[in-house]
């Protein structure tokens, strides 16, 4: 059974086949409408999280189909001790596909071992969310009109920061890539994200400190929030989460047709400021994110023989 | 130093130095009824120094745990006193419930009944990660 744990489990192919599906259904909304009539989504999130489940829960209403969630982890048998093999195969009894968050880096794949039906990874702790690549990639596509011949600079926290290590794994795939990782020392991108991703394709990178003068080369600046809940030590994490705020003076150095992206949620690393500023495109990427979903939820329900 | 040569068993050579305890941990030889000498520190033409292990038993030996350990050591199978098998090792694509991962988010420290699958993720510097949540072992 087909699952997506990974973004590298995609092709550039159904990458581009996923991007070319969302477009279509933003230009054609009712084509799709009734697509899904029938089937169910479950969304078994056992960590707290609003975007992503409203994002997939709203994208399988809009196919026309119907959602069973598990909000809290709290009141569900997981807390009982039930395995996350027991809670995929159980639910595949239910629904035809499954949306899964969970706190424990590699739970996904667990999940899609052993479930009957396809698993969507909604993120796995500091591993691995694909679905936000996604939205990222169509972000850049929709921005931009291409994959190639860019400059994207990547700001905050490169160490944990999930959604940077699967940018950097599905950029890396395309011509006249160049990557710029402004971060803290303390935070600076994996080696082995920097060995496997980027220097294996030598693709050209720039390590540094400081986001002002990286500024003017960059067409995408991608900020990340420092995550408390990926810390074991309060105290770095105080230390470490201002190290980058985003303030529209640091922007005046910025190409005009620079794209600013962020996953959500923010804290305070781009003020409020910016909002306004026709280069932000934060909120764009919501949107995508739900576009994107709703490809990826066809495909996987066209490719398991459920529509 | 002296020690017999051995019968029926196996002799584990040309281990890096230093390396000979590892093996012998995690190969469980711990738990066997039979005689077993761990020699370190042996001079060697070809590497120095190695390490020897002799088994004197006639067992099957998880050879992928020799090759995660050591891809360059050698398992000599001795019967009737007389060498009848030498078997050259390479590292192991797969290692299965050889080693655990040290990664507290790793979906495997809260789920013991799940297998320790790690995968060959870099031959060269002979990293291994861990399937599941990719750390690299330790």
């Amino acid at each position: 059974m087909r699952s997506v744990i990974d973004i590298v489990d995609l092709t550039t192919e159904e990458l581009d086949g996923l991007i070319k599906t969302a477009i279509d259904i933003i230009d054609n909304p009712k084509k799709y409408s009734e697509i899904c009539h029938g089937k169910k989504l479950a969304t078994l999130f056992f960590e707290p999280s609003t975007r992503t489940r409203m994002s997939f829960e709203a994208a399988m209403y809009e196919l026309g189909g119907n959602v069973i969630s598990m909000t809290d982890a709290a009141s569900s048998s997981a807390s009982k001790g039930e395995s996350v093999s027991d809670t995929a195969k159980t639910v595949s009894c239910y629904a035809d596909i499954i949306a899964m968050r969970h706190p424990k880096e590699g739970a996904a794949f667990v999940a899609a071992k052993a479930a009957s039906i396809p698993v969507i990874n909604a993120g796995d702790g500091g591993h691995c969310h694909p679905t936000q690549t996604l939205a990222d990639l169509l972000t850049i596509y929709r921005e931009k009109g291409r994959f190639n011949n860019l400059t994207v600079g990547l700001c905050g926290d490169l160490k944990f920061g999930r959604t940077v290590h699967s940018l950097i794994n599905a950029l890396s795939r395309y011509e006249g890539i160049k990557f710029v990782l402004i971060s803290p020392d303390e935070l600076k991108l994996p080696s082995y994200v920097k060995r496997d991703s980027i220097k294996a394709k030598n693709i050209p990178y720039v390590q540094t400190t400081d986001l002002e003068s990286a500024m003017p080369e960059l067409d995408i600046l991608y900020m990340t929030r420092v995550q408390r809940e990926r810390f074991f030590n309060e105290e770095d994490y105080l230390r470490l989460k201002d190290s980058y705020i985003l303030t529209p003076d640091k922007l005046k150095n910025a190409k005009n047709e620079l794209s600013i992206m962020h996953p959500l949620p923010r804290v305070n690393e781009i003020s409020i400021a910016i909002d306004d500023d026709p280069r932000a495109c934060y909120f764009k990427q919501v949107l995508n994110g739900k576009y994107m979903r709703m490809a990826l939820i066809l495909k996987l329900l066209k490719e398991a023989g459920t529509i | 130093m002296n020690i017999d040569s051995i019968q029926n068993g196996v002799v584990i050579d040309h281990i890096a130095a230093g390396c000979g305890m590892k093996l012998f941990n995690l190969l469980g030889l711990d738990g066997l009824d039979a005689s077993v000498a761990i020699i370190k520190n042996v001079q060697s033409k070809k590497m120095g120094k190695k390490d020897i292990i002799k088994i004197d038993a006639d067992i099957d030996l998880n050879l992928d745990v020799i090759g995660y350990v050591d891809p360059d050591a050698t398992v000599n199978i001795i019967k009737n006193g007389v060498l009848t098998e030498k078997m050259s090792i390479d590292m192991p694509e797969t290692l299965v419930n050889v080693i655990k991962c040290k990664n507290p988010r790793c979906i495997t420290s809260c789920e013991q009944e799940l297998d320790q699958i790690f995968r060959l993720s870099d031959r060269a510097n002979k990293e291994y990660r861990c399937l599941y949540c990719e750390t690299k072992a330790k």
